[in-house]
């Protein structure tokens, strides 16, 4: 069967998203040898294309108790096991003159069967504490919402598991599943970079491929009717807002505004796209125009904010029933063992639930392929911190700075710390060079990049922005694309496909500023085009091509 | 607070970097992230988490030259010092208290000017300074006069004021109070000469650009409203508030509303510097000058960054141009490099001459008389590092001047 120890696995976990990632993690810490294979790069899917918010599980409290109760326990996980990737924001759910302020109680008894701590609190409080609020609300409930970061935690779970033994190979697609008999008993990879193939075996093979696991899962045999939801965000320039903003109602579009990072979010729509559409997303005009008109309800400043980007994720929810909204639909957790399913041995699909419960899913998997491996160690994901938020001693060692490695911290060397916690350490700012900044708007120093590339998994521009947020900012990689380009020819010694990459990324930029394209945003992709096409030459290059 | 938030024009910012290009720190301090990082970009940190202010913004000049720099009209000046009013933890220093209250050490120093100005130029004083208050001991001190304009004004212009039929109101500052009271003097004879009574404020507090800059915004607040409530006053008389300082007047037109929310929108288009009044009475018609036949003088204009920031220089310079004796030379335009208070610290001294040393080897290399500025600031620190005598454009338009002659000119 041409199998030998090197191509041989326990588990082979096939989708790079958080919930691969987690799965990956949690079987390399119960001791399996484990392998994460990912088509093309981490958080590619509906990982790297939502809110980014972490739900107190109030949102889903009247619909849904067994996801709120789910989210309020992983939330509170979350909040000790991945710190670094966490912020503890809180989040308010505002009744609006045209909003049923009766609502509010059903709201708060759903929240407090669910556990979840929910409090009225005064309108003029919720205008204290928030800002930029919309001045008009009636009632405002406080619950524990936040933000999470769903790159840095994928990116932390990835690692976690390589640092436990695990072997991650991104950009390697499974084309298909190598049987005996009805068992799975490996996959067949093509390596999307270089074009070759590879056979890797294993006892169990998990299906952890969001909305693609319904191929996935046709490729082994098995049904898996997955319902594509498409839900459009957008992106602004700064944040408006330091609590998540909701709306005090049945869940509804765009009635959700996260502050992340340096940037806050709008979103979702929602609507059902025929799963031929789902590699290929595009935000349409009316999409743009609902989420800028509900989210002015949130708040009013967003009408006059520039907008950096829009983007559209495909919700992995498993079809139940033909509700036309997809809203109704649980997104609870499916664990699917093709074994007594459907009669293939040896393949598990691990689907539904969301960012928030992905470790627990990744647990439910895991347990159910340690119970086939007659393995009997007990899920830790739960205690054990994620590289970076280690130690609780050092906790709050942000404003701590006698752990920097640089000599005066300074805002790169702060924010660094904000995306990488514990491991920045690790980041060369030895000398001047390597604390110069590539990503002047989101402060990315040469260092951080280096230590990207060479610890992270970087093949190009758009793995690094994963990795370091490179490109994000206000620029969307004006400055920092070509300078970031030039570090990564230097570390893959090859000018030319730097220069294809650096042309891939300006136009993946484009791609998500395309659809509010103007003011600000249309001045900045017009002075980005005159410096790369006019003055680079970019367009000639690719002409060439 | 409020102005001050609704601020958003680091939104505009298309990261064309430019400012950085023109930043006087920039070129010479490696340590100072340059205005769009300290700005624009350093905003949306500081929108996140107060955290991520660095302290490194105090090497800002507050030059303003980004600004003018920017061609997307992002306020990153006022970005900049914002956030070290709003963030910054750091305690003033005595030293801090020293330099920014200009008037209440004027004051003391006033009444001791012979000792205080022959005390602070031995060196074991100087070096005292450095040691204890961290005021750089090679930094030489403008000297205090004996007796400030106020005084002399009372004593001696008041009673001939009303001889007037047409006002104007002079905001004088600190330095034509106590250090330089000619200064005021020479206000006084041209604005009599064309016809115009002078008028004090009722009540004149030092502008406050130095307490701004040291980060006392609380006292440069209170001391604004006193200003901006006697500039009310006298605008409402109909008199326009005249200076003779470019810094005062930016001061009290743009910092008071962006830095400190003092809203002047009634009075700011009545404060202005006496060039531009003057030079608008000529370029109008409505005033002639004369000047002495015999006054010869190679003059070189240096434009102050405020005066930069205003747009003003071609009052000043275009007036200076008018009298038949100067051979005009008007020098690059380029931060002199003291800003106030700022080069006085001995933290900034180093930095504060190496961005003036173009400056400073332009002026040696073309053996003028003198140096025309219209900032005190300027003045003492292109003195200091080339020995060259610095004159107020009011001054030196006073010393040309035929008052005889011009008077009559202008009955």
């Amino acid at each position: 069967m041409g199998e030998n120890k090197r191509n041989h696995f326990d588990v082979i976990v096939i989708g790079g998203g958080i919930t691969g990632a987690g799965t990956a993690r949690d079987c390399a810490l119960r001791g399996l040898k484990t392998l994460l294979v990912e088509r093309s790069d981490l958080t590619t899917g509906a990982t790297g294309r939502n809110h980014g918010l972490l739900h107190s599980g109030a949102r889903y409290a009247v619909t849904d108790q067994e996801s709120a109760t789910e989210c309020i326990k992983e939330n509170m996980i979350l909040r000790k096991v991945a710190r670094h990737c966490v912020e503890e924001t809180d989040g308010l759910f505002i009744t609006l003159p045209e909003d049923d302020l009766s609502f509010q109680n059903t709201f708060i008894d759903a929240c407090t069967r669910a556990g979840i701590r929910a409090e009225a609190i005064d309108p003029e409080e919720a205008k204290r504490l928030e800002p930029s609020v919309n001045k008009t609300l009636i009632g405002a409930v406080r619950v524990p919402d936040g933000s999470v970061d769903p790159f840095r935690l994928t990116t932390a779970n990835a690692l976690d598991a390589r640092l436990h033994g695990a072997e991650v190979l991104t950009y390697h697609e499974v084309i298909d599943f190598i049987k005996d008999g009805k068992r799975v008993v490996g996959v067949k990879l093509l390596n999307n970079r270089t074009k070759e193939t590879v056979e890797i075996f294993a006892y169990i093979t998990i299906n952890a491929g969001g909305i693609w696991g319904h191929r996935i899962a046709a490729m082994a045999g098995a049904t898996v009717n997955m319902f594509p939801a498409k839900g459009a965000l957008l992106i602004f320039g700064h944040r408006v807002n330091n609590l998540v903003l909701n709306r005090c109602r049945k869940p509804a579009d765009a009635d959700i505004l996260v502050p992340g990072d340096t940037i806050c979010v709008i979103g979702t729509t929602s609507s059902r796209v025929p799963y031929e559409e789902i590699d290929n997303m595009q935000v349409t005009p009316e999409e743009v125009d609902l989420l800028l008109r509900e989210g002015e309800k949130l708040a009013p400043c967003l009408a006059n904010t520039r907008i950096l980007r829009a983007y559209a994720g495909v919700r992995p929810l498993v079809a139940a029933d033909n509700d036309p909204s997809g809203r109704s639909i649980s997104r609870g957790i499916v664990c699917l063992d093709h074994e007594t399913r459907d009669d293939i041995p040896g393949f598990i699909t691990i689907t539904g639930g969301k960012l928030m419960t992905y470790r627990l899913m990744a647990e439910w998997a895991t347990d159910l392929a340690c119970k086939k491996l007659g393995n009997t160690k007990k899920c830790q994901t739960a205690e054990i911190c994620l590289p970076g938020s280690e130690s609780e001693q050092e906790e709050g060692s942000e404003k701590n700075n006698k752990n920097y490695s640089v000599p005066k911290p300074n805002i790169g060397s702060r924010a660094a710390e904000g995306r990488h916690g514990t491991r920045s350490k690790k980041i060369s700012a030895d000398n001047r060079y390597d604390r110069s900044l590539v990503c002047e708007c989101e402060e990315v120093s040469i260092g951080e990049v280096n230590y990207a590339i060479e610890e992270l998994r970087v093949h190009n521009l758009i793995n690094l922005r994963r990795r370091t947020r490179v490109g994000m900012g206000t620029c969307q990689g004006e400055l920092c694309a070509c300078r970031a380009a030039g570090l990564l020819s230097k570390a893959n010694g090859c000018a030319e496909k730097a220069q294809e990459d650096l042309a891939d990324f300006l136009n993946e930029r484009w791609h998500g500023m395309y659809p509010v394209a103007w003011n600000e945003t249309l001045c900045e992709t017009q002075f980005t085009s005159w410096i790369y096409e006019g003055v680079c030459g970019l367009d000639l290059f690719a002409e060439q091509k | 607070m409020e102005q001050n938030k609704d601020d958003k024009s680091f939104e505009q910012c298309i990261k064309c970097t430019v400012c950085t290009v023109y930043c006087p720190v920039t070129a010479v301090n490696p340590e100072y992230p340059g205005p769009k990082q300290a700005g624009p970009d350093g905003e949306r940190y500081r929108l996140k988490n107060p955290y991520f202010y660095d302290d490194s913004l105090d090497f800002c000049l507050n030059c303003k030259r980004c600004e003018v720099a920017c061609p997307s009209n992002v306020k990153i000046g006022d970005i900049i010092q914002s956030a070290r009013l709003k963030y910054s933890k750091k305690k003033p220093k005595l030293r801090d208290y020293m330099l920014a209250n200009t008037d209440i050490m004027g004051s003391l120093a006033t009444t001791f000017a012979p000792l205080v100005n022959a005390s602070l130029k031995l060196s074991p004083v100087k070096s005292l300074m450095d040691q204890v208050l961290s005021i750089d001991h090679r930094r030489t001190f403008p000297a205090y006069s004996g007796q400030k304009f106020e005084t002399w004004f009372k004593k001696n212009a008041v009673g001939k004021q009303n001889n007037f039929n047409k006002y104007v109101s002079y905001f004088h500052g600190c330095y034509a109070n106590y250090n330089y009271p000619k200064l005021g003097k020479d206000f006084v004879k041209i604005l009599n000469a064309i016809g115009y009574g002078v008028r004090l404020l009722e009540k004149e507090k030092c502008c406050g650009v130095a307490l701004i800059a040291n980060g006392m915004a609380a006292q440069a607040k209170e001391q604004a409203e006193i200003n901006m409530a006697s500039a009310r006053k006298a605008v409402q008389s109909g008199t326009p508030v005249l200076t003779t300082s470019s810094t005062c007047t930016f001061t009290m037109r743009d910092e008071y509303p962006h830095l400190l929310q003092v809203d002047n929108t009634d009075v700011r288009d009545n404060i202005m510097l006496a060039t531009k009044f003057i030079f608008e009475l000529v370029d109008s018609g409505k005033v002639k000058l004369s000047f002495k036949k015999e006054y010869q003088k190679r003059i070189a204009y240096h434009t102050p960054c405020h005066m930069e920031k205003l747009g003003w220089a071609i009052y000043s310079t275009s007036l200076l141009q008018m009298i038949p004796g100067i051979d005009f030379i008007m020098l690059d335009s380029q931060c002199c490099g003291i800003a106030g208070t700022y080069g006085f610290k001995k933290e900034n001294y180093p930095y504060s001459q190496k961005i003036g040393e173009p400056l400073f080897k332009q002026i040696q290399g073309l053996n003028v008389d003198l140096v025309a500025t219209d900032c005190e600031t300027c003045k003492w620190q292109i003195e200091m590092s080339t020995g060259v005598t610095v004159e107020n454009p009011i001054s030196i338009l006073a010393d040309a001047l035929d008052v005889e002659e011009t008077e009559r000119l202008n009955k």
